[in-house]
């Protein structure tokens, strides 16, 4: 029987149509199409790169841009000088020596990677695309094969264009039914990690179906799939649909005219067959959820948002106990406390999550007539120029900063703090971002993360809060 | 990469879960752009004690010179920085044994002459509590076992391309381009005619001519 007669999962099919050559030891070397180039994972790859003196085997298939280190404050063609300057340098510099499409932060198409790749179509389905950052699995939403890879393995791909890997297993997660009044697809994917645990999908290539995804629009779809790797997946997915192909048509790089129609009549053909087998299953009715907020220092560790701290005395297990003690003395929380209420210092709504123009205009459907709690500094950081831009024609920018926001320009920002943005020892933040870890917005700062909906109106409250409280009418 | 065959040492242990990346090295030192000299700021918040306290166990006699690291459940979770291995391996670490790694990490750690070892939790609790006795710990990549002392052996898993790949201290860049390149150009070429929207060329980039420049004060 020929292997393809088999029935396959989307993972599998991409995968396949990706095989150079297998290995005696099952191991293969995976064709990789598109890389993404950053400037933190980058200037090592290009040192091994260069003291080897390899050229890339083929420039036009990477893009590079710099978001992690960039400053959201002004946009001038100048960066002063400093460490960040010098990493921002260092990738224009790299990328200009080695031919390599470079999109300078001054630019209208700048923004994070995985904003940008989509939005100018660099992102397709049945892709293999990869990135030195781990969130790359974002672009799995198109039905692309994407995954997180290290500084050595992108020197590899520069070098090579390929890379030897072994096949993963699969898993799916159905999420059936509608999301309540309140509900964001944050909070759902929140729900899953809660579910499964940031180890759960380890050594797995996380697809997302039901009916729930099926209704979901690109950006929510990249929200899912962006956190796959806080569940431990390096790959997340979701079938290539009519909705996958009326965002991606017309954008810059995307196929045109017949060679469209040619690469449409291909992703149809991509969805996992209904046959085939998972080595793992999960179903979860998103009708039944609230939105959810974390309390502890993994993406795991959350409740919703009128459930109350954990109390580690009634943790029977002596080890996760352990570890919820932990997380409790750097988040400074006292157990039994009712989350709703927690007051807060900072909110940052952005980050490759939640940065796109949807999340704003949620946000700013909350924000909307009401002021930022005096107690709180507050900043909307959106994930690209091109969000920017939209919002400020929508208005929303003028709605955030009449509530008291700051707004910022394109950029990781606050989510990971390698600029000028990050928490103060002791500040605690409610944010939109991806990863509640010791330190991660900033040395002793205090991460809770959920959906934009929950941080403005966390914003708006001074504390965490319910969204449901404030909830506009007529908003998604 | 220097090869990787026998370790033979004591062992520093985290009695810990989830200690991801960003722990292991703090996103703000992934400004520097070495790959040398990282192992000051590995663990740089848990090395901050105050006078009197105990100090980070990497940075306490006998510890202070072990090659061995014993940690928890999902150790290197996150982020996918390379910098967490390179400062590990910096700090003289060259295996890490732990019941679960997060996958970028445990792939990184191969490409830099670390040695990540899966243990289920009831053997690495032997291994623990080897290192808490502060007792030599062999880890033979050979023969993939562990032995304690008392002569217990521990076998383990590690891909056959990897452990030789650790064994000969293999640059896999270099083995790609010298066995792979014909197979690699046989795909282009097939790619070309199954899927050619997938092949970026100089021409889609002709919508990136009108891209602005910057200016750099380094
Ligand atoms: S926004 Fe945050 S998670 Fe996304 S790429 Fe930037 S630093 Fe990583």
């Amino acid at each position: 029987m020929h292997a393809h007669d088999r029935p396959r999962t989307l993972y599998q099919k991409v995968w396949d149509d990706h095989v150079v050559s297998t290995y005696q030891d099952g191991t293969q070397l995976i064709y990789v199409d598109r890389h993404l180039v950053q400037e933190v994972s980058s200037p090592q790859a290009f040192v091994g790169l260069d003291a080897a003196g390899r050229d890339l085997h083929r420039p036009e298939a990477h893009m590079a841009v710099a978001d992690h280190a960039v400053p959201t404050t002004e946009r001038t063609a100048t960066l002063r000088e400093g460490l960040a300057a010098s990493q921002v340098a260092r990738l224009s510099t790299n990328a200009a020596r080695h031919h390599i499409p470079y999109v300078p932060m001054t630019d209208r198409r700048h923004g994070i990677v995985h904003v940008i790749g989509p939005e100018l179509g660099f992102t397709l389905p049945g892709a293999v695309l990869v990135c030195g950052d781990s969130h790359t699995c974002t672009h799995g939403a198109f039905g692309a094969v994407a995954f997180g890879i290290g500084a050595s393995e992108c020197e590899c791909v520069f070098a090579t264009q390929v890379l030897r890997q072994s096949r993963q297993k699969s898993m799916r997660i159905r999420l059936e039914g509608v999301c309540p009044e309140g509900v964001q697809v944050k909070d759902v994917i929140l729900a899953v990690i809660a579910r499964i645990g940031v180890g759960g999908g380890v050594g797995h290539a996380m697809e997302f179906a039901g009916s729930a995804v099926r209704a979901m629009t690109m950006e929510q779809r990249m929200t899912l799939c962006n956190m796959a790797v806080e569940a431990g997946s390096r790959i997340g997915l979701v079938a290539p649909d009519e909705t996958t192909f009326a965002y991606l048509k017309g954008r810059p790089l995307a196929p045109t005219d017949t060679e469209w129609d040619a690469a449409v009549a291909n992703w149809r053909e991509l969805a996992s067959d209904s046959d085939a087998v998972f080595d793992q299953e999960f179903e979860i009715d998103v009708s039944s959820l609230s939105p959810f907020i974390t309390w502890g220092t993994t993406p795991e560790e959350s409740a919703p948002i009128s459930g109350r701290v954990p109390d580690p005395a009634a943790i029977d297990d002596p080890r996760v106990r352990r570890r919820v003690e932990r997380s409790l003395r750097y988040m400074a929380l006292e157990p039994n406390t009712p989350l709703s209420g927690i007051a807060i210092d900072r909110v940052f709504i952005g980050s490759c999550t939640n940065g796109r123009i949807e999340d704003l205009r949620s946000a700013a459907a909350v924000v909307a007539g009401r002021k930022v709690h005096p107690r709180v500094q507050a900043m909307v950081v959106p994930g690209s120029a091109s969000v920017r831009l939209q919002a400020e024609a929508e208005g929303l920018d003028r709605i955030f900063s009449e509530a008291g926001f700051d707004w910022r320009h394109s950029g990781c920002s606050m989510c990971v703090g390698m600029n000028d943005d990050r928490l103060l020892e002791g500040e605690r933040c409610a944010s939109t971002s991806n990863r509640n870890f010791e330190g991660r917005q900033g040395r002793g700062g205090r991460t809770h993360l959920m959906s934009p909906a929950m941080a403005a109106a966390a914003a708006v409250s001074g504390h965490l809060a319910d969204v449901r409280d404030l909830w506009p009418e007529g908003t998604k | 990469m220097k090869p990787l065959d026998k370790i033979q040492s004591i062992a520093a242990y985290l009695d810990e879960d989830a200690v991801d990346t960003d722990i292991i090295f703090p996103a703000r030192f992934l400004l520097l752009m070495d790959k040398k000299g990282l192992g000051g700021h590995a663990f740089h918040e848990r090395r901050r004690v105050k006078k009197g306290e105990t100090p980070f166990i990497l940075d306490r006699p006998p510890f202070d010179t072990a090659e061995i690291l014993v940690a928890g459940k999902d150790f290197g979770t996150g982020s996918s920085r390379e910098q967490a291995v390179w400062a590990l391996a910096d700090l003289g670490l060259r295996c890490i044994i732990a019941e679960t790694f997060g996958e970028i990490f445990y792939a990184n750690c191969f490409k830099n002459g670390v040695l990540p070892i899966r243990l289920d939790a009831d053997t690495l609790a032997r291994v623990r509590q080897a290192a808490g006795r502060e007792e030599e710990i062999v880890v033979d990549l050979p023969s993939q076992t562990i032995v304690l002392t008392g002569d217990e052996t521990i076998s383990y898993d590690v891909d056959a391309y990897r452990k030789e790949a650790l064994l000969l201290g293999l640059d896999e860049i270099a083995v790609i381009l010298r066995d792979s390149g014909k197979d690699i150009k046989a795909f282009e070429e097939g790619q070309s005619r199954r899927a050619p929207w997938l092949r970026l060329g100089p021409d889609k980039w002709k919508v990136f001519d009108d891209l602005e420049k910057e200016q750099f004060i380094e």
